[in-house]
């Protein structure tokens, strides 16, 4: 930690939140908002004067609660920088009539109320994000009592209690008599492993976290009786099953089965378990003078804003998406950005630190040519065809089209910021915008292949390679099996697919078509999809007009994560294709190709 | 703009991935390579135990020159795992990689409709037709080369992040490490001892 914050090539922005990044892999732009600490960083020394005169008293985080601080404060002893900070919602106010007391205190005078918030920006090539977990609010768990019953505990209130420069000293002692209690119980699996109950996932770190609390309290107090309510103990690391045996071999007692209850005894202090013992299948009723939950790890509340500036995926445990499960595990499916840590799932230290070094190391690898090549799947602009209408510079997310509408200056991209989505071919009224590499011709070509033999069996499906293709890949990836009649063509956002691609498939006879694409806030390319929705509404409305089904043209949002969404979608579009009968396909032939003749006569 | 190749002399081989028994196993890939050489543009076809092997790329080189192919369609599993390896294959023969097209016929065909072999070799029939249909449009496409920042953003300070702030620092790359509470540490700070070593955390 301390070398982190002495190393010359790192730059420490604490209390500071990303605010905002734009810019692509190589050359992304940075805003960062640094609050003000009102206490000079570089100067203050942690002499600790300030905080005896504060008379603000309030709970410490650091401690979850279990001791209190004051408004001037270093969050914890170790703390890096180890500079004090004034927590400004707390704190009087510099004003001499009110408070200010800390200001006079300080001999060095490094407390400043004139600071002020600080806005950063600078540019980088590569991001890491690790941003963490939080360990579960046992709260809701009514019948374990947490809150109710004092002595009832988390497993991280139980380390500050633990912990030598905690707010007991490292003395294990109940909050209700202060006294050290003569025996324990740890209940497992607390928010994991339930969907009803907390997450559907087994967090990974909680089971020996409790082998180490247990033998920690043996260690401490020899005489202590410790029990341990589990489903299964799953010591599978390196090392982590002779931590368990050692634990069996102190006297820790492991009980298959988690208490249906937690009740406090009548006098007030013990608590009573109530517990169905799966190994002897009878209910069993156990005292213990404290009880700890063993507390499951989620993803941090506050991830949106994050998620939706680099357009992260999260799979369905909250965490985010990586690239690939097996093959790129701290890749994003973003280019140059990549994952360390809780982030991507519950685990360990040394398994964070491992994958912290791996994101490293291919961090490095991206940007130790001092170069990258970006796909030429790129826009282009045909100037005889464009009537400067500027169509196409409003709807490209990364305003990498110029136009001068009223000068008629045809339409420009700028090949460095386009990154191809295709929203500016799909909405050009004129066709002038050429997508390379997914040109009308080459995505047409694919709709009459594919409806070239018997069309009326067919399940046209559109898909976006980052979300709704990959969720294909997924439901492959974990073998879910389903109809076969779909057909993917894969364009790289949803956003490309123009309205002719759509009525192209109902004239050659396609009974049903799926466009599909990320869900809306998390589109790999920042809001195109809100442009697929928009022209599908329009589609429908048109097909309504012409006495067309509308429900014969599907959109669906599924994410690379959703395998088993993508599944349904398919038999769903299967049994609907089934509805369509070969009168209902000619006629919409035959309805369309009227509308074309009215069309060429205009 | 770049000059579009012209598409009328499209000269296309095709090449079906058993993938060991993973696409053979649901896809009578035989069956497919047979029916690719019917369809227009196609001058060769063949199956392969495993076309991202050394042995399966060696083939498509050695094919490329002695059939004069100007555009590749591999079907086998997804582009979003093997296109990288592909486009490099083709253009160390010569070819300019975006003259090879894939046919996604493992993870969205063989492996989800493994218990109908019929429909998915249909399946796999028409994603092939749908593909090479697409290559015989494909174009020449040149790869803009863009500067890379040698620095980097690490968002959130906790072990995992100071580690990977260390590593990359320590290697000269420059590094902004953004935390938002006043110190880093994360959760890591609040342990005493730590599994499985039952030392101290920091
Ligand atoms: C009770 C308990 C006991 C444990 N005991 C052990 C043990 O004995 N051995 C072991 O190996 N592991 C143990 N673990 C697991 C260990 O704590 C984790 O493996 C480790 O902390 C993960 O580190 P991290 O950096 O990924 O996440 P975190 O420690 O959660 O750190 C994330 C950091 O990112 C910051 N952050 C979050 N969002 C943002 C944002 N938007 N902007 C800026 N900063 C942000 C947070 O403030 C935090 O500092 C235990 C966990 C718990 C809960
Ligand atoms: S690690 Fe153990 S206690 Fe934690 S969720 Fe998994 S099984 Fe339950
Ligand atoms: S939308 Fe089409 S016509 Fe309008 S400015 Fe853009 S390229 Fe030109
Ligand atoms: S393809 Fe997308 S990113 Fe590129 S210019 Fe068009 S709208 Fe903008």
């Amino acid at each position: 930690m301390t070398d982190a914050g002495r190393h010359p090539r790192i730059t420490l922005l604490t209390q500071s939140e990303v605010k905002e990044i734009t810019g692509f892999v190589g050359n992304f732009h940075v805003k960062v908002l640094k609050r003000a600490r009102y206490v000079k960083e570089k100067e203050c020394t942690a002499c600790g004067d300030c905080a005896t005169v504060c008379p603000v008293v309030v709970p410490d985080e650091f401690n979850v609660g279990l001791s209190s601080r004051r408004a001037i404060y270093s969050p914890f002893p170790q703390a890096v920088p180890s500079s004090y900070a004034v927590d400004i919602n707390h704190c009087l106010g510099h004003n001499p009539i009110i408070c200010g007391k800390c200001i006079e205190k300080c001999s060095k005078r490094c407390i400043d109320f004139n600071m002020n918030d600080e806005e950063l920006s600078f540019d980088v090539g590569t991001i890491i994000v690790a941003t963490g977990m939080e360990p579960f609010d046992p709260k809701a768990l009514d019948e374990y009592g947490y809150t109710r019953y004092e002595n009832v505990l988390t497993s991280m209130e139980f380390e500050r209690l633990i912990n030598a420069g905690g707010p007991t000293h490292g003395h294990v002692i109940r909050l209700t008599d202060r006294k050290i209690p003569r025996s324990v119980a740890f209940i497992q699996c607390v928010g994991s492993r339930s969907p009803q109950r907390g997450h559907p996932y087994c967090s990974n770190i909680c089971c020996m976290n409790t082998v180490k609390s247990a033998i920690m309290l043996k260690e401490h107090y020899p005489e202590i009786e410790v029990k341990v309510f589990y489903i299964d103990i799953r010591a599978f690391g390196k090392g982590f099953e002779d931590l368990f045996r050692r634990s069996k071999g102190m006297g820790v007692r492991y009980i298959r089965g988690l208490p249906g209850s937690v009740r406090q005894d009548a006098a007030g202090q013990d608590m009573v378990l109530t517990v169905e013992n799966t190994a002897t299948n009878e209910l069993e009723t156990y005292r213990a003078e404290m009880v700890i939950l063993a507390v499951g790890l989620e993803p941090p509340a506050e991830m949106k804003h994050i998620q939706e500036m680099l357009a992260l995926q999260k799979t369905s445990d909250g965490f985010y998406l990586e690239a690939h499960p097996k093959l790129q595990p701290v890749d994003s499916a973003s280019r140059g950005i990549f994952f360390a840590g809780c982030a991507e799932g519950p685990k360990d230290i040394k398994d964070s630190v491992t994958q912290a070094s791996a994101a490293a190391a291919r961090a490095m690898r991206l940007m130790n040519p001092g170069s990258l090549t970006v796909e030429a799947i790129t826009a282009e602009v045909d100037e005889e065809l464009c009537t400067a209408c500027g169509l196409c510079a409003k709807v490209c997310p990364y305003k990498a089209i110029t136009v001068d509408v009223k000068a008629r200056v045809p339409a420009k991209v700028t090949e460095a910021s386009c990154s191809g989505c295709g929203t500016c071919s799909a909405e050009c009224p004129v066709g002038a915008i050429r997508m390379n590499h997914f040109t009308d011709e080459q995505i047409e070509a694919q709709i009459d292949a594919i409806l070239a033999e018997e069309p009326q069996k067919q399940v046209l499906v559109f898909a976006c390679n980052w979300c709704s293709y990959a969720g294909a890949d997924f439901a492959g990836v974990s073998r879910l099996s389903y109809s076969s009649a779909n057909r993917l063509i894969r364009t790289m956002c949803s956003g490309r697919i123009h309205e002719k691609f759509i009525w192209r498939a109902f004239e050659k006879g396609a009974p049903v078509v799926l466009v599909s694409g990320c869900h809306i806030g998390d589109c790999h390319y920042i809001n195109a999809n809100h442009f697929t929705e928009r022209r599908i509404k329009r589609v429908w409305k048109k097909m309504e007009k012409l006495g067309l089904r509308r429900e014969r043209l599907g959109l669906e949002w599924i994410s690379a994560a959703e395998g088993i969404r993508f599944q349904k979608v398919m038999d769903d579009m299967e049994n609907l294709r089934r509805t369509v009968t070969p009168d209902e396909i000619e006629a919409t032939q035959q309805i369309l190709l009227n509308e074309r003749t009215k069309a060429t006569r205009k | 703009m770049q000059k579009p190749e012209s598409h009328d002399t499209a000269r296309i081989g095709v090449y079906i991935c058993h993938c060991g028994s993973n696409i053979a196993g649901a896809v009578d890939c035989e069956a497919v390579a047979a029916y690719a050489r019917t369809l227009p543009g196609v001058i060769h076809a063949r199956d392969q135990g495993y076309t991202c092997s050394e042995p399966g790329q060696a083939q498509i080189k050695q094919d490329i020159r002695e059939f004069g192919l100007n555009r590749i369609v591999v079907a086998s599993c997804s582009p979003r795992l093997h296109e990288p390896t592909f486009r490099k294959c083709v253009s160390e023969a010569g070819l300019n990689p975006y003259l090879m097209e894939m046919a996604n016929i493992r993870e969205q065909c063989s492996w989800v409709h493994s218990l109908d072999r019929e429909g998915a070799t249909t399946k796999a029939r028409d994603l092939v037709r749908s593909a090479v249909a697409r290559a015989r449009l494909l174009d020449v496409r040149t790869e803009l080369e863009v500067p890379v920042r040698r620095s980097t953003l690490v968002i959130g300070g906790g072990v995992a992040g100071i580690q990977a702030a260390l590593d990359l620092a320590d290697a000269g790359y420059p590094v902004v490490l953004v935390e938002k509470q006043p110190s880093i540490g994360g959760i890591m700070a609040q342990l005493d001892k730590t599994f499985p070593t039952m030392d101290c955390s920091i």
